[in-house]
C-alpha cells in the first residue's frame, strides 16, 4: 500500500472517530433533557426506580393531561404561570437590551469622566449573589407594595441584565469602525440616522445575543421569583415547579411535565433568534 | 463648486493645541495637498473642514458660506476614507446610492447617478457585490465613486492611499488625478507621502506641529522652500542638511570641513552667523555624473571616500562623506563603485540652500 492510500484512510478513520466522539458528547449534554422529557412520560414508579429503568415500559400524556385539567384534578394554573412568565420576561428584555444599547453605544464611543470607573461598577454589580438581594429586596417591594406584581418583577429583572447587556453590546459597537458613522455623517445622515441606517445593523448579532440571553435570565430565574412572587398574579413558570410538591410527596412526573412546557418556547425563541447571529458582518468595511 | 477658506483656524483639546490658528486659501477647482508627518495637524485639519471635529476658533468657509458650527450632512462635502468606511452590510450599489437615498433622492434619479459614477470609475461588475468580496484597489474605487455620486461642492481625501500596496498606489494616484481632471470640483488631499503630494496638488501645504510652514506650487516647494523643515521634508532622497558657521567667506562645518559660501548668500550673512547649509542630492554629485554637468557657474570640487552605494538602475545613490558624515549624491549614468573608493565630487553652489540656523527660515530671498 502507497503512502497516499494509507494518509488517505487514516484521515478517514480519524473522521470517523470524530463524529463519533462528537455524538458521544453531544449524548452526555442532551441526557438531562432527554431525561426530563421520558420522566414526564412514566410512571412515577419508573421515575424512581434502582438501578434505573433505561428503557420504559409504558408512556403516557396523563400528566400534560392533568397539568391543563383545573384545580382539584391534580391541576396547576399553568396558563397564568405562562401569561406571567412571558410578559415579565418580554418586557425586562426589551427595556433591558433598550437600556443595554444606549449604554453600551455610550461607552464604546464616547468618552465621559468616570467611564471606567462607572464600567466597573456596573460589572461588580453581577458579583452579588442575585439571592443574597432577594431579602433585602422583599422588604423594599413590600414598602412600595409592588410585591407580586409584574412591574416588581420587571424592575429586578431589568436591573439583574442591564449589566451584562452593556457589557456585551458594548463589545459589540467597538467592532463597529468609528469611520462607518462618521462616512454616513458625511452622506447626509442626523448622528441618529448614522445609528440607526449603518451601527445598528451591524451590532445587530450582538443585539440579539444580549437579548436571547436577558430573555432565558428572566424565563429561568428561580431564586428572585421565589421570594417576590405569591400568587397566580405574578407567579413565573419556575415557581409553579413548586406546586408540584407537597408536604409529603413530589410529583416528580407533573414537575418534568412543566419544565418540558417551560424549555418548549425557550428553545423555539432561541432556535428563531440564532440565525442573527452570524457574526462576522463587519468585515470588508475597512481595509484587510 | 466652491473655494475654501481657512481664517485663524485653531484645535485644542484641553492644554494641547494641535492646529495652531492656521490661514489658507483654496480657489474653486484647486487640488490642494497637506502634507506633514504624523501629528502635524493635517487630518485633524481635514476632519475640521468635514465637520467631524469641532473648531475651538476660526473660522471655515465654502462656496463663501461660513461653515463653522454646521454639521457633515450640511456642508456639501465628500469625504474618502483612509479605512474607506464602506458599510458592509450594503452592496456596492447600496454604498453609491446611500447619500442619494438619505437625501431622497427619486429612484430613477438615482439609478441613474450611480450608474453614472460607476461609469466613471468602472464599478459596474461589481454593482451586486459586497464590500468584503472586494480587492484593495476596489474598495477604493467604490470609495471614490461614494464620494462622487453625491457631487459635492469639496472633496476630501484623507491618506486614501496608504492602505494600498506601492504598485497599486501608483495606479490609483494616476486614476485620482484623471477623477479630478473630470469632475473638476476642489480637491483638499491629506497625506503624509510627498511623492502623492507633488503629483497630485496643484498646490501644497507643508504642515508641521500644527502650523503650515509653507503653501506653494509643487516647484515652489522644491526649488525655494521657505524653511530648513520644508527643505527636508520635500525631495527624495532628501536634501543633505548641515549646521555650519559663517566665516571668512566660508562655512565651516562642526567636523572641520569647509566650503566656500555661496555667492548670493555673502551679502545676507555675516561673520559668526550660525546657519543650516542645504543641497539637494541632485546638486551634489560625482563630478561629469550631474544633471547640469557641464553649465554650472559655481561648482567647487572635492574628492571624497565612498561610504555606500544604492544603485536604482537609471541612476546610483552615492553616499560619500564629508565633514565626518554621509552626504547623499544622485549619479547619474551610473558606473560600478565600490565602498572607500576615492571619488571627485562636485558642490553645485548656485543651486544650494541657506537657512537661518536660529529661526529655520531661508536665507535667499
Amino acid at each position: 500500500m502507497d503512502e497516499n492510500a494509507s494518509a488517505r484512510l487514516t484521515r478517514r478513520a480519524l473522521t470517523v472517530a470524530h463524529r463519533v466522539g462528537l455524538f458521544l458528547a453531544m449524548l452526555l449534554i442532551g441526557l438531562p433533557g432527554i431525561w426530563i422529557v421520558l420522566s414526564s412520560l412514566r410512571p412515577t414508579v419508573e421515575i424512581m426506580a434502582k438501578p434505573p429503568v433505561w428503557i420504559p415500559q409504558e408512556l403516557s400524556f396523563d400528566a400534560y393531561i392533568a397539568m391543563f385539567s383545573g384545580i382539584g384534578k391534580g391541576g396547576i394554573p399553568v396558563l397564568d404561570y405562562f401569561r406571567n412568565s412571558l410578559i415579565i420576561s418580554v418586557t425586562s428584555t426589551v427595556i433591558a437590551v433598550a437600556i443595554g444599547m444606549a449604554g453600551g453605544y455610550a461607552f464604546a464611543r464616547y468618552r465621559f469622566r468616570g467611564k471606567s470607573g462607572m464600567f466597573l461598577g456596573l460589572m461588580l454589580t453581577r458579583t452579588v449573589p442575585g439571592i443574597a438581594l432577594s431579602l433585602p429586596l422583599f422588604f423594599l417591594y413590600v414598602r412600595l407594595g409592588i410585591i407580586d406584581t409584574h412591574i416588581g418583577m420587571i424592575l429586578a429583572y431589568v436591573a439583574l441584565n442591564v449589566p451584562f447587556t452593556i457589557w456585551l453590546i458594548d463589545g459589540f459597537f467597538r467592532q463597529v469602525p468609528k469611520d462607518l458613522a462618521e462616512a454616513a455623517q458625511i452622506d447626509g445622515c442626523t448622528r441618529w440616522q448614522a445609528f440607526w441606517q449603518v451601527e445598528f445593523p451591524l451590532a445587530r448579532p450582538g443585539i440579539a445575543s444580549a437579548a436571547i440571553f436577558a430573555f432565558l435570565t428572566c424565563w429561568n430565574e428561580f431564586a428572585l421569583a421565589s421570594q417576590l412572587t405569591r400568587s397566580v398574579n405574578s407567579k413565573t413558570l419556575p415557581v409553579g415547579l413548586l406546586d408540584y410538591t407537597a408536604e409529603f410527596t413530589i410529583d416528580w412526573r407533573g414537575m418534568c411535565a412543566l419544565a418540558v412546557v417551560m424549555i418548549i418556547p425557550a428553545l423555539t425563541l432561541t432556535y428563531i433568534v440564532q440565525k442573527h447571529l452570524v457574526g462576522g458582518l463587519t468585515s470588508g468595511a475597512v481595509k484587510g | 463648486m466652491a473655494t475654501v477658506s481657512l481664517k485663524k483656524l485653531s484645535k485644542r483639546y484641553g492644554n494641547m493645541e494641535i492646529v495652531h490658528g492656521i490661514d489658507l486659501e483654496i480657489a474653486d477647482r484647486e487640488f490642494i495637498a497637506l502634507v506633514g508627518p504624523s501629528g502635524c495637524g493635517k487630518s485633524t485639519t481635514l476632519r475640521m473642514i468635514a465637520g467631524l471635529e469641532d473648531i475651538t476658533g476660526g473660522n471655515i468657509d465654502i462656496g463663501g458660506r461660513m461653515v463653522n458650527d454646521l454639521p457633515p450632512r450640511s456642508r456639501n462635502i465628500s469625504m474618502v476614507f483612509q479605512s474607506y468606511a464602506l458599510y458592509p452590510h450594503m452592496t456596492v450599489r447600496e454604498n453609491l446610492g446611500f447619500s442619494l437615498k438619505i437625501a431622497g433622492v427619486a429612484k430613477g434619479d438615482m439609478d441613474r447617478r450611480v450608474a453614472e459614477a460607476s461609469a466613471i470609475l468602472g464599478l459596474d461588475e461589481l454593482l451586486e457585490r459586497r464590500p468584503s468580496q472586494l480587492s484593495g484597489g476596489q474598495r477604493q474605487r467604490v470609495a471614490m465613486g461614494r464620494a462622487i455620486v453625491r457631487d459635492p461642492d469639496v472633496f476630501l481625501f484623507d491618506e486614501p492611499l496608504s492602505n494600498l500596496d506601492a504598485k497599486l498606489r501608483t495606479q490609483m494616484r494616476t486614476e485620482i488625478k484623471k477623477l479630478h481632471a473630470k469632475v473638476k470640483s476642489t480637491v483638499i488631499y491629506v497625506t503624509h507621502d510627498q511623492v502623492e503630494a507633488m503629483t497630485l496638488a496643484d498646490r501644497i501645504v507643508i504642515m508641521r506641529s500644527g502650523h503650515i510652514e509653507q503653501v506653494g506650487t509643487p516647484d515652489e516647494v522644491f526649488s525655494r522652500p521657505a524653511t530648513h523643515f520644508v527643505a527636508g521634508f520635500i525631495g527624495s532622497p532628501p536634501m543633505n542638511l548641515h549646521e555650519a558657521t559663517v566665516s571668512d567667506g566660508r562655512l565651516v562645518f562642526s567636523g572641520g570641513d569647509s566650503l566656500p559660501l555661496p555667492g548670493q548668500f555673502k551679502s545676507k550673512t555675516a561673520a559668526g552667523d550660525k546657519v543650516v547649509f542645504g543641497i539637494r542630492p541632485d546638486d551634489f554629485y560625482p563630478t561629469g555624473h550631474g544633471l547640469s554637468s557641464g553649465g554650472e557657474t559655481e561648482v567647487h570640487r572635492v574628492e571624497l571616500p565612498v561610504s555606500i552605494t544604492e544603485p536604482l538602475g537609471n541612476e546610483t545613490l552615492v553616499f560619500a562623506e564629508f565633514n565626518g558624515t554621509d552626504w547623499v549624491s544622485r549619479m547619474l549614468n551610473p558606473k560600478p563603485l565600490k565602498a572607500g573608493d576615492r571619488i571627485g565630487m562636485s558642490f553645485d553652489l548656485s543651486r544650494a540652500h541657506l537657512f537661518s540656523a536660529e529661526t529655520g527660515k531661508s536665507l535667499r530671498n
